[in-house]
């Protein structure tokens, strides 16, 4: 078994127990990416405030070439190239906002969230609270997480804790192709400011997606496999990691349950609190920095909500507490893999 | 009076032969803006003094002119961005004393039910998106609502106004490049009142200020921010130029800030003579130089000045007394407004 963490399978074929209603339309199997440029093209479609802007965005499609051939369908007035100046285009993006369109802003790694995080953080979060409720702000910051792409310290954190962190935002990380099309929908037309994180390593992933409308709710976490031995609550593409765990876990008796969050904020803590209360065992699985990280904060939702019901402290498994190495040889030991899963996974059931 | 039209002046940024000079009662009224907007400040001192007021305030006063001659050239409609020394901008753009005290007393009768106070009041039907704590961050918002204005071909213009300590944010160049390679209708309006808080702007400021926009192609006007008939005439020609689609201005106004950099700046001799402080209070009071222009004109004599003021002065006093005496927020609002 590899030690990289997208050894799961390159197609997402993951049930959704928890369940959106089934869709009469046809499923195909399509990838990450063409999922989030068909969600793009049917809001841009829909509603003519909605635009896209960001660096390389139009005509290259961005450099993950996701939003290829979007601005053949709505030109360079709804697909915007800007410079290369995330503070100045994520306040453009605020200001317009607030004064009537709802702008996807890309930021095309989330590692350069940390240049933008006044505007994010004190500005978009900020406004409908300040101005007691007058303004709101409908904006899309859509940027990536996910490391082991070789890309070394600046290109290949996870972020995410840091917007779930500030109130007024939300937060959207998918899994799955289904999930990035439905999960961006709902951001696009929700009334607040949503930080939408797509794993990098993930754009080539297949999965069965409806053509047309799908709207995912915020808030509503997904069963990605069934089990009643131990809990892996896991986000993004550590779902994969997850189930290739869940995988191994079965092969030696251990019925595993994978659950995805969905979304950061809001939370679905009921759903995460109940499969604990059923197992009686969780691990939290996530890319982003252990310390003081998403792992902590779902930690203590289950050790709270299921206290009585644990046979085992929750278990938390982050990115490791490094900058991100460069070389292959170091990269690969930061980020949970299916292995490191199982082998906690199993501790933790008292197999040893 | 209101015949009694300004005859063709040569002063820089006063009108040229062919624009429409301005009524000598639309003077008279910026007249009374300006001291309301002072009225208000020196209220707003008291509050502070007498432990009234929750906080701090950044007082406008000696600015009044920035505000009052540029806001006289926008429409309802138009936005405008402010700055931690806000309650001019939003007096000057039409907001009403009374909510605004409200707000600064934390009070839920507020412009903004109380929750964003001084620093971050907001008028949405006035066109005001807002003052904000964050040094430059007005700029963004402007470039971002002159954007939606265009992308929405909507005919509305935004201006931007920030003090000089806003050039030493990065994030200014950046919406000023866009705003210009994107020919975006705005109007940035630096006010330059000699200090970033406590250090002297020349100590923080490298080359002319009026060569950073130029550089970007935006077209530039220096004026003197003490006089608001040339504010208003410069003002209104750039906002012309915006609204015509022309791309972005930049309005350089030189003016000074009377009191402290906030209300609590008591002893300032660290940093600026009290000679200085005297010579522009005296010497280049905004109020001064309009109410003596109109008396020049024959426009206003003594006894109309005075019944301005009195009228300006009394609604100050009520708006106040409605502020202290308006009730604090129900505590269930605190985390009401997080989310839409
Ligand atoms: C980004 C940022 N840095 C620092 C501050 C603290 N601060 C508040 S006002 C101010 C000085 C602003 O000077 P200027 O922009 O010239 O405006 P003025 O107060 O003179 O009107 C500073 C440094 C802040 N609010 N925001």
């Amino acid at each position: 078994m590899s030690t990289h963490k997208t050894s799961a399978p390159a197609t997402a074929r993951v049930s959704r127990a928890n369940g959106e209603p089934v869709h009469n339309k046809a499923e195909r199997e399509i990838t990450m990416a063409q999922a989030v440029r068909e969600a793009l093209a049917e809001e841009m479609r829909r509603d003519p405030r909605v635009f896209i802007m960001g660096e390389d965005v139009a005509e290259a499609g961005t450099p993950f070439k996701v939003l290829l051939g979007l601005v053949d369908e709505f030109g360079t007035d709804r697909v915007i190239d800007t410079p290369i100046s995330e503070p100045g285009f994520c306040a453009i993006g605020v200001g317009a906002a607030m004064t009537g369109m709802r702008p996807v802003i890309d930021i095309m790694f989330g590692d350069f969230l940390t240049l933008t995080m006044d505007q994010i953080a004190n500005q978009a979060a900020k406004i409908r609270y300040m101005s007691g409720g007058k303004f709101k702000v409908p904006i899309v910051f859509r940027t990536t997480l996910g490391a082991t792409r070789r890309s070394a310290a600046q290109h290949s954190q996870s972020l995410h804790a840091w917007p779930s962190h500030v109130p007024g935002l939300k937060v959207a990380l998918p899994s799955t192709p289904y999930d990035a099309k439905g999960l961006l929908k709902t951001a696009i037309r929700d009334d607040n400011p949503v930080v939408y994180f797509e794993d990098k390593m993930n754009f080539q992933t297949k999965g069965l997606v409806p053509e047309g409308e799908i709207l995912i709710p915020f808030g509503v976490a997904d069963i990605k496999r069934s089990g009643t031995d131990i809990t892996l609550v896991a986000t993004s593409s550590m779902v994969y990691v997850a189930l290739g765990a869940a995988d191994k876990l079965k092969e030696i008796g251990i019925s595993a349950e994978v659950i995805d969050p969905r979304t950061l904020f809001p939370l679905d803590k009921q759903t995460l609190i109940d499969s604990a209360r059923k197992t009686s065992r969780a691990i939290i699985i996530d890319e982003g920095y252990e310390r003081y990280g998403v792992t902590g904060e779902l930690a203590s939702v289950i050790a709270d909500g299921a206290f009585y019901y644990l046979d085992a402290p929750v278990k938390r498994m982050g990115a490791m507490d490094v900058p991100i190495p460069f070389s292959p040889a170091l990269e690969d030991l930061t980020v949970p893999t299916a292995e490191t899963v199982f082998q906690a996974a199993k501790t933790l059931c008292g197999r040893s | 009076m209101a015949a009694n039209k300004e005859a063709s002046l040569s002063t820089s940024g006063l009108p040229g032969q062919a624009e429409s000079p301005v009524d000598m009662e639309e003077w008279l009224h910026m007249y009374r803006q300006m001291f309301r907007i002072r009225s208000f400040e020196e209220q707003v001192n008291q509050l502070y003094t007498k432990a009234i007021m929750p906080g701090l305030a950044h007082l406008y006063i000696g600015e009044e002119a920035i505000a009052v001659g540029v806001c006289e050239a926008l429409n309802k409609t138009d936005y405008i961005t402010s700055t931690h020394r806000g309650h001019g901008h939003c007096l000057a753009k039409g907001a009403s004393p009374d909510r605004m005290f409200a707000e600064l007393l934390g009070k839920d009768a507020g412009y903004c039910r109380g929750k964003g106070g001084s620093m971050h009041i907001a008028d949405q039907e006035g066109g005001n998106l807002g003052a904000n704590a964050i040094v430059g961050a007005g700029a963004g918002i402007a470039t971002g609502a002159a954007f939606s204005a265009k992308m929405r071909k909507s005919d509305q213009v935004a201006v931007s106004f920030f003090g000089e300590g806003a050039l030493g944010q990065g994030l200014l160049y950046e919406v000023m490049n866009m705003a210009s390679l994107w020919k975006l209708p705005i109007l940035y309006v630096c006010e330059n009142n000699l200090y970033n808080e406590y250090t002297p702007y020349k100590q923080t400021t490298a080359g002319e200020i009026s060569a950073r926009p130029a550089a970007f192609g935006i077209r530039v006007e220096e004026v003197d921010g003490q006089d608001v008939r040339t504010v208003h005439y410069t003002a209104r020609r750039l906002i012309e130029y915006a609204r015509a689609g022309h791309g972005p201005a930049f309005l350089l106004c030189n003016t000074y800030r009377y009191h402290g950099h906030h209300v609590g700046d008591i002893n300032r001799t660290y940093y600026r003579s009290k000679e200085e402080e005297l010579h522009w209070s005296t010497e280049r009071d905004p109020l001064k130089m309009l109410a003596t222009w109109l008396t020049e004109q024959g426009a206003a004599d003594d006894s109309i000045i005075n019944q301005i003021e009195k009228e300006a002065h009394a609604e100050i006093q009520a708006a106040v007394e409605f502020g202290i005496q308006a009730p604090y927020p129900d505590p269930k609002e605190v985390d009401e407004h997080v989310y839409a």
